[in-house]
């Protein structure tokens, strides 16, 4: 039966469709369906913040323990203010810990990394990194190593 | 008019304008019920127009249109798609649809308006096709009809529902001598038949007439004679009966309205 | 001078006159829209726009694919970072190609179909038959036409992209060798599901929206002769182009504007 058929087609075109769909979201951006994570914040101010993006990640000896949430200036300091959310489960992290932005490859995207400390208090929810260094400004290392200034 | 004394349909006083042209000009007739009427007039006076008119696709600038004591223009949309229900239209093309079957356009009607059981549309489509002698031609799609016989179809498509008024567009125009015949006499079998109100508009004075029990000859928007043909073509105007007996010169000039002739030979001559 | 004041304003009111109508027209079908009974004339029409289309837009996918893997890499190599040829591909079919160029074909391939069929069952007194027969043409023709071309545009635009990521991955990784894990990776690590792929879908079914209005209404507010089909089914390719790329260009400053 003719309508039979055009049935069968239009079936398989949504299950392509579907297909379509499910390899856009897994195999090309990689989503993890525990996307929604239960996170909690902590906050960090830099000097200068780069080229650092919401979204980007906050990554602990290379292994990403959450994103970028929002960036902004702290009027009072005059220092950028960024808010992370962290993974719950990575409950862990020392008080003392230092927090950098780093640069993956020359010329690729900025994350944070933190490096540990040895403090026995863990930061909360809400609590701010103390230690941190800002982004390394490559025209400016450029500038400086042409003009000759250490 | 012996059946009845009410006429199926009413046409008062319509004014049609299409643009700024004046299709019909306050033009006023009553179409008998259960009786063949003919609706003649030559070429682009409007014919078409007024049975969309009485369909209800098109609405007049002014006056009445009213069917079995119904006003068809002030109806909503709904009760004017149901009243189209009680009606049947035959297309000058037929208008089959073309991604449907022969037997597949006749069940349409059905399909749509009713909730017949399968076997039942089945036997109602048979039944059909076989009053306009296609019950064999069921499974052919509307490219593999020739032109008589797609008409036939779509006929059998418009009394599906058994409607109370089948309206004919040009029913005879494009057709072979024997098609013509076929539908002349399927026109008048089916009217007395199934008891219907059957309006036809045409200009086909020979076939028409053969059939027609009731006569309206329109032309320039107004209605020139209103009668039986025996009738009008006794007693019609100059117009009427140049009309009716297909004469090429009368009321109706052979020549375009034009300048005179000689004067305008010798202008073109001095423009050259 | 004064004429060409005349015949400027004249063709700005006749084209605010056809837009109105349009708008009119879409609302119409809008308030008619078929319920489940239709929906079955939906399926017979996402059949004509959405599969009969599938091998134009994955052909067309296919080479649109390779050839960004192929530019995208031999610019990319100047800076070492070939690796990135997956994330530059995806982003441009996800965001941009996946959906304008799937709705470019759509208007050459399925609009111009949609016209020209709606404008011959015009012609042919289809569409006054079936108002003659108490069915509302709107719902019954130009309804689930709409509809299909809604449905069909971003399912075609989500097969289009992921057939040029894969082509992209054919040339970059089996042909040029770039390393199949970093093809992934970096497309992983820089396309968002909501950000990048679901703003694509968006845009496509905003397309497909378009395009299908454009094409039913093109077909069905056609001069019911051949000349008047063949104007209209160019108008729909033409009016549908421009919208697109018109369109992209707002919803991009939207979406990936700051």
């Amino acid at each position: 039966m003719l309508s039979r058929k055009i049935e069968i087609a239009v079936g398989m075109f949504v299950v392509l469709g579907v297909a379509a769909l499910f390899f856009l979201a897994l195999r090309v951006s990689g989503i993890t369906f525990d996307g929604e994570r239960p996170t909690y914040t902590l906050y960090a101010q830099f000097t200068d913040v780069g080229g650092l993006n919401t979204r980007s990640r906050v990554t602990l000896a290379g292994v990403p323990i959450g994103q970028v949430r929002n960036i902004r200036l702290d009027p009072d300091a005059l220092m950028a203010e960024v808010e992370m959310a962290i993974y719950k489960e990575v409950s862990t992290i020392p008080l003392d810990s230092s927090i950098s932005i780093r640069t993956a490859g020359l010329l690729g995207e900025n994350y944070l990394s933190v490096s540990p400390g040895g403090d026995l208090e863990y930061l909360q929810d809400g609590d701010s990194f103390e230690s941190t260094s800002g982004a390394l400004n490559i025209e400016s290392l450029v500038n400086q190593f042409v003009s000759g200034q250490k | 008019m012996a059946e009845s004394d009410v006429p199926f349909i009413a046409i008062e006083n319509v004014t049609f304008r299409r643009g700024e042209r004046l299709i019909f000009d306050n033009i006023s007739l009553s179409i008998p019920r259960g009786r063949v009427t003919t609706i003649m007039g030559p070429s682009g006076t409007g014919k078409t127009t007024l049975l969309r008119l009485i369909g209800g696709q098109l609405r007049p600038d002014s006056g009445t249109i009213h069917i079995d004591g119904v006003n068809v223009h002030a109806l909503k949309r709904k009760e004017l798609y149901k009243l189209r229900e009680r009606m049947g239209m035959l297309f000058q093309s037929g208008a089959l649809f073309s991604d449907l079957t022969v037997y597949e356009n006749v069940a349409f009607p059905l399909r749509v308006h009713t909730d017949l059981p399968e076997d039942m549309i089945r036997d109602i489509v048979l039944m059909k096709l076989h009053a306009v002698g296609l019950r064999g031609a069921r499974s052919l799609m509307p490219s593999e009809l020739s032109g008589g016989m797609a008409r036939r179809a779509a006929l059998a498509r418009a009394i599906a529902l058994d409607p109370e008024l089948v309206m004919y567009d040009e029913p005879f125009t494009g057709q072979d001598p024997i098609a013509m015949a076929v539908i002349v006499q399927l026109i008048r079998l089916l009217n007395d038949a199934l008891g219907l109100t059957s309006v036809l508009v045409s200009h086909d004075v020979a076939e028409s007439l053969s059939i027609t029990d009731h006569l309206c000859v329109i032309a320039e928007g107004r209605v020139m004679g209103e009668g039986s043909p025996a009738d009008l073509k006794r007693n019609g105007s100059p117009f009427v009966k140049q009309f009716l007996n297909g004469l090429p010169d009368g009321p109706v000039p052979f020549h375009y309205p034009a300048a005179d002739y000689k004067a305008d030979l010798m202008e073109a001559d001095w423009h050259a | 001078m004064l004429d060409g004041l005349q015949g400027l304003g004249r063709a700005t009111l006749d084209g605010l006159a056809s837009l109105g109508r349009s708008v009119v027209f879409v609302l119409s079908v809008i308030a008619n829209l078929p319920s489940w009974g239709g929906f079955l004339l939906m399926v017979r029409q996402v059949y004509a726009v959405g599969v009969l289309s599938l091998v134009i837009i994955m052909v067309s996918g296919l080479f649109i694919g390779m050839v960004l893997g192929l530019q995208g890499y031999n610019v990319l190599i100047d800076y070492g970072s070939e690796e990135s040829v997956g994330q530059m591909i995806a982003l441009t079919l996800v965001r941009e190609l996946g959906p304008v160029v799937t709705a470019l074909l759509f208007a050459g391939r399925a609009g111009s179909a949609l016209t020209a069929e709606i404008g011959l069952m015009k012609a042919t007194e289809q569409l006054s038959s079936l108002e003659m027969m108490g069915v509302d043409p709107l719902r019954r023709v130009i309804a689930p036409r709409l509809m299909a071309g809604f449905f069909a545009m971003p399912v075609l635009a989500l097969i289009f992209s992921m057939v040029g990521i894969w082509g992209g991955k054919m040339v970059a990784v089996d042909w040029l060798g770039v390393y199949d894990g970093s093809y992934w990776g970096n497309m992983q690590g820089s396309v968002g599901f909501w950000d990048d792929v679901m703003n694509g879908i968006i845009k496509s079914i905003v397309f497909g929206w378009v395009c299908a209005w454009i094409a039913v209404y093109q077909g069905y507010d056609l001069v019911p002769t051949s000349e008047g089909i063949a104007r209209a089914t160019t108008r729909t390719v033409v009016y549908s182009s421009l919208a697109v790329l018109g369109l992209d260009f707002i919803l991009t400053a939207i979406m990936f504007g700051d």
